[in-house]
């Protein structure tokens, strides 16, 4: 018997999971965060964190709320320039993980981070590309992690700001990009991973209670499922009790009262 | 270099239509300066950062910007830049023309900026929608050695960058601790340099390798205790991660957004006075 949990501890536990223990994973704000650092504290002791604001080898107390939260430079091996980031770590190939999200998916693991409608007058303006173009180039897997509904899982992006396989049939390959692509998509319902020759996500595990049905349901193109669909196991109490003991701990660093000294000193 | 208040500084050195770069990433963000832009009511501006923040968001709210150069524009970890959104989806409170880039891009468009060079390089693959948008101006080029694809972005060379550091000391020259993001290469790459400074110090008595920014590139230092609030200085104040959750709620409406203009940024007469308003101020 496991002890009752939230959809969101779910997906950051399997997310963790996916990390192998040595690897370097560029980490972005939000569950990835907490899925790597929650990685870190039980399996994967030496994973190797890079936040894009130049943070390496970062093992922060608590969880940042920003991308360069004072926590993470304080606890990093090296604080250096973004530039460096970028071109040191990210383009010369020294990143194993990179993971991602977006505002919307298509069947072969390409995100859409910029609009909703049109890019000259769009519904929805979002936040744009940050570094997720060039995490999804060049890391040598990415992991993607969102919400699972018809209007995130689509058959058309409105924009297509980072590439996962393209057309797929190994059009990424061809293409000549150095890093590998997704290797899997956790939703809030399970994980899909793309087929080994069309590159076309398909439904590979649910969660305990999830049915492939609503996985399909909640999917914007008709999701294929593999020939065999796992059933991931749920998250372990001590897995529950470090997030949560991290979950509670952030919450109280960033509801801390802040004072800053204006008048000089004498 | 002199060293001059933050109200000089700006009324002397940002004209209208100027672009204008305020880097820091995360942290060492200008805001002092930022404000003070506004209370001086500057037109026209072009704008280049690249994670706008709120910075931006007020100042393209306060109707100071009718461009923006930048690479990703959201409240960190909280959610959407309501202003910058408005201005781009609904033209409130004025139309705002947009050069997108990914942090990559506009990495190496100021390292261009700041080498002397007309265009920074990266590697390239297949274009994505950015590569194919007239926002976005870069052209493919051909490695003369290898073969390899490339892209070319142009550089980004700003008629003035503001940024905000630790120090300044008895020479004039800046020191800058933890992460500085593209701040060097911001500031490097700009016709004139304005830096905000959280304290004067005789010396610095930092280590060799320590980022500092010589007196005789600067153009003018300002002293503004507290001058990246909401955002931080490492060693001085922590980021106001509860500011940055409120702006969500000031930020969502326009009514909301400028009753918070007029009796915070307008009604205070400098920075100093806006931070005891916030109750931030010891």
């Amino acid at each position: 018997m496991s002890a009752p949990y939230t959809a969101d501890e779910m997906m950051t536990v399997t997310a963790a999971r996916q990390l192998r223990d040595g690897a370097v994973c560029f980490v972005g704000i939000g569950l990835p965060s907490a899925a790597c650092n929650l990685a870190r504290r039980t399996h994967a002791p030496d994973l190797v964190l890079i936040y894009e604001s130049g943070t390496v080898g970062t093992k922060p107390r608590v969880l940042p709320l920003s991308i360069g939260d004072g926590e993470l430079a304080d606890t990093a091996t090296a604080v250096v320039p973004l530039p460096e980031v970028f071109a040191h770590y990210l383009q010369r190939g020294r990143v194993d993980f990179g993971f991602l999200g977006a505002a919307q998916i298509d069947r072969f693991g390409n995100l859409n981070s910029t609009v909703i409608g049109s890019y000259t007058a769009p519904r929805v303006r979002l936040p744009g590309s940050g570094g997720a173009p060039e995490i999804a180039t060049h890391a040598r897997e990415t992991l993607i992690i969102m919400k699972q509904s018809p209007r995130s899982f689509v058959a058309r992006l409105d924009f297509m700001t980072s590439v996962g396989y393209l057309g797929g049939s190994g059009e990424r390959r061809r293409s000549g990009f150095p890093g590998g692509g997704p290797r899997a998509v956790i939703t809030d319902f399970g994980i899909l991973r793309p087929h080994p020759e069309t590159e076309e996500l398909e439904l590979t595990a649910l969660y305990p209670g999830v049915t492939a049905e609503a996985a399909c349901e909640a999917t914007g193109w008709p999701l294929k499922r593999a020939a065999r669909i796992e059933t991931l196991p749920p998250p372990q109490a001590s897995d529950l009790e470090v997030l949560r003991k991290l979950q509670a701990d952030t919450e109280r660093a960033h509801s801390s009262t802040l004072t800053i000294r204006i008048t000089p000193q004498t | 270099m002199p060293v001059i208040a933050l109200a000089e500084a700006i009324a002397r050195h940002v004209q209208d239509g100027a672009s204008i770069a305020l880097e820091g990433f995360t942290h060492l963000i200008p805001f002092a300066a930022g404000h003070e832009i506004i209370r001086q009511r500057r037109r026209g501006l072009h704008l280049i950062r690249m994670t706008p923040d709120l910075i931006h968001d007020q100042m393209i709210g306060a109707g100071c910007a009718t461009s923006l150069t930048f690479s990703w524009g959201g409240n960190p970890g909280v959610g959407s830049l309501y202003r910058l959104r408005d201005a781009i989806e609904k033209g409130w409170p004025q139309p705002l023309a947009v050069t997108e880039r990914t942090h990559a891009q506009m990495a190496v468009a100021y390292q261009a900026g700041a080498s002397g060079l007309p265009f920074g390089l990266l590697r390239h693959y297949a274009p994505t929608d950015l590569d194919r948008a007239a926002a976005a101006p870069a052209a493919e080029l051909r490695c003369p050695f290898t073969g390899a694809n490339l892209l070319a972005i142009p550089a980004l060379n700003p008629d003035v960058t503001i940024i905000h550091a630790q120090a300044v000391d008895a020479g004039g020259n800046v020191l800058i601790r933890g992460i500085t993001g593209a701040a060097r290469e911001a500031a490097l790459a700009a016709r004139t340099l304005l830096v905000t400074v959280e304290a004067q110090v005789e010396r610095f008595g930092a280590d060799l390798n320590a980022v500092v920014l010589p007196a005789w590139m600067i153009t003018a230092v300002s002293v503004v205790a507290g001058g990246a609030h909401p955002s931080y200085a490492a060693g001085c104040y922590e980021r106001d991660n509860r500011f940055y959750v409120a702006w969500d709620d000031i930020a969502r409406e326009r009514a909301t957004f400028t009753r918070w203009l007029d009796e915070h940024i307008h009604g205070s007469r400098d920075h100093a006075q806006l931070l005891q308003r916030l109750g931030v101020a010891a």
